[in-house]
């Protein structure tokens, strides 16, 4: 009788620990989660009740005017439209420069291999702080200042992808490619055929990697940029934000959200390949 | 190419005939074909990293000896500009900043992190723990740029969300971006809360590779809750700790878009980073000699890290 007492005392006190560190989760999570509640709150409210204390966290009837206005009357648009394409272009870039050089690297024989990888891999050290200047100047030289392209061209190529991709087609057994040697496929068929829709989790993995990166990039594009119709979301907002004050802050905040739309949706889909790659190391910060 | 395809082929006509093939081959050939391919498929990674990584980084070391502001001609100044930043107050000012940046911001991430992931892996029901692992995760998903626009109205000292529920709980209304130390202090709030998520990842990562074993073994010693994690949990996770530390202290070293938009360096120079000050004197100032000195002191601070993170990765760390 005693000891049974006794156990239930500890099995008490054990579910009120466990019940205890829920809670102190559930706290986390709220003020984790509250900076994007409150843009999202205010987003949905009319203007004149943004600084209404304290915010109504639940907005019922939700106000759809700011996300209306944030296409109307801003130019808002314009930098979904631009940050799309530049976001677009440079990782399907990257995706297939990477998936040709991890190719060679993982596959093919030439002379200097080594250390043309390890020449690459090199390069993962310096920042892009570091050459952001040199870099600049090189793209006004050749006369792409103030282009889309200024940002796409110097992201074409990445050696983390290329590491990436290089892993990825070195898991995949010989056999395969004897075989189709033997059947008469050229080099090209083998790659294209063969082994490309073998590597598509890594495929997958770079391509969130990188558009997540260079959606929410914010220093080439305030370098490189000047006009504003050619802004990108982020660097727009930033620049909505400059100009307008507080007037519109539930304008602003709808952009917030719309700029976290498409990354949300690839989180969700991809969310594996997400946390695939940031243990490979590679998520831009 | 299935392999029982490709089993079912080796007994056909064509099979053997692409096996003379293969003979009559000229071997010296089909390796010199393949090398032409392996060059051309790496030409493209290459070429641009050349043209857009290692020789700027090359440039950027060269243009620190000019004194060029792009209108006029490059002009050869030697050492100055190195000479010149050590007696400038605001760039020795902005590397204190930085630094006081990545040790307390790297710090925090990595404690909080600890906590949540260990925390998050002793939960028991799945769809809950998950639920964490997303909330958690959701901040490296925004743009810093944009999550500080939302953050400076929430720092606002008279109308800001924060400041409204600290005088709630009877706490006097704080100076989020009008002081110098609270400035800091907001930054380093926001730069936690965005990489929280980062941190979270590896370290679930690191929690849930250690040996379920060696934790029922210290169960049965008798060692529990603080004993297990400071004695057992914490050493075995030495290795993730120094990685995560050490991509940390690189990430934050680099730290530019929260201050930029929430504080904009303010108020004075309080939050103003090395970063910023790059940006300044490049861009603003047209001094592209001047910013690309202090560009390529932070490549050799960043270089030497990587380097130590190399070393110590071999020697220091407990492996099991």
């Amino acid at each position: 009788m005693f000891i049974r007492t006794v156990y239930k005392l500890q099995k008490l006190r054990w579910n009120l620990s466990y019940t205890m560190l829920i809670l102190i989760l559930l706290i986390a999570s709220i003020i984790v989660i509250s900076p994007i509640a409150y843009a999202l709150a205010t987003s949905l409210r009319i203007p004149s009740e943004s600084f209404t204390l304290p915010p109504r966290w639940i907005p019922i009837p939700p106000d759809f005017s700011n996300y209306e206005a944030v296409f109307s009357t801003v130019p808002l648009g314009h930098y979904v439209v631009n940050s799309m394409f530049i976001t677009l272009s440079i990782v399907v870039a990257q995706v297939a420069t990477s998936a040709l050089a991890g190719y060679a690297f993982a596959r093919l024989n030439f002379p200097a291999k080594n250390l043309l990888f390890w020449l690459i891999l090199a390069t993962m050290m310096i920042p892009q702080q570091a050459t952001i200047i040199p870099v600049f100047v090189e793209i006004s030289k050749i006369g792409l200042a103030d282009t889309r392209s200024a940002l796409i061209l110097p992201a074409v190529a990445t050696a983390f992808g290329t590491f990436l991709m290089r892993q990825y087609f070195m898991r995949i057994p010989n056999e395969f490619e004897e075989a189709a040697l033997i059947d008469g496929a050229s080099h090209w068929r083998i790659f294209w055929s063969i082994y490309l829709p073998m590597v598509r989790p890594g495929l997958t993995v770079l391509a969130i990697l990188s558009f997540n990166g260079y959606w929410n990039e914010f220093l080439r594009p305030l370098v490189f940029l000047k006009s504003i119709d050619k802004f990108t979301l982020p660097l727009g907002l930033v620049n909505l934000q400059g100009y307008m004050g507080t007037g519109s802050i539930s304008v602003v905040l709808a952009g917030v959200i719309i700029s976290l739309l498409p990354v949300l949706i690839i989180y969700i889909l991809g969310q594996r390949y997400l946390v695939e790659g940031i243990m490979l190391g590679g998520l831009k910060a | 190419m299935e392999k029982t395809e490709f089993l079912h082929k080796s007994n056909t006509r064509a099979f053997q005939e692409s096996i003379a093939d293969l003979f009559r081959d000229n071997v010296r050939g089909s390796a010199m074909r393949r090398a032409l391919m392996g060059y051309l498929f790496i030409a493209p990674t290459v070429v641009s990293l050349l043209v857009f990584t290692i020789l700027p980084i090359i440039a950027s070391f060269g243009l620190s000896f000019f004194e060029w502001n792009v209108i006029e001609k490059a002009r050869f100044v030697g050492l100055d500009n190195y000479i010149k930043l050590t007696h400038d107050t605001r760039v020795l000012r902005s590397f204190l900043t930085t630094a006081q940046i990545v040790i307390l911001s790297v710090l925090l991430q990595i404690v909080v992190a600890l906590l949540l992931a260990l925390g998050v892996q002793s939960i028991k029901q799945r769809v809950l723990r998950y639920f964490f692992r997303t909330i958690f995760f959701i901040p490296i998903l925004t743009s810093a740029a944009s999550i500080s626009i939302v953050l400076a109205y929430m720092f606002d000292q008279d109308f800001g969300v924060i400041n409204y529920y600290l005088t709630h709980i009877g706490l006097p209304r704080i100076p989020w971006l009008n002081s110098p130390h609270w400035a800091m202090v907001a930054v380093i709030i926001t730069y936690v809360w965005q990489q929280l998520g980062f941190m979270f990842i590896i370290l679930t990562g690191g929690i849930s590779s250690i040996p379920p074993e060696v934790l029922e073994a210290a169960d049965v010693d008798g060692a529990h809750g603080w004993k297990k994690l400071v004695h057992i949990q914490i050493p075995m996770l030495s290795p993730t700790l120094l990685f995560a530390a050490v991509v940390g202290v690189i990430g934050a070293l680099q730290i530019f878009e929260i201050p930029f938009v929430l504080t904009n360096g303010g108020p004075g120079d309080a939050t103003r980073t090395v970063v910023m000050i790059i940006y300044e004197s490049a861009f603003q100032n047209l001094q592209i000699g001047y910013g690309s000195a202090i560009a390529f002191i932070l490549f050799v601070v960043i270089l030497s890290l990587t380097a130590i993170q190399f070393i110590l990765s071999r020697y220091w760390v407990f492996y099991q």
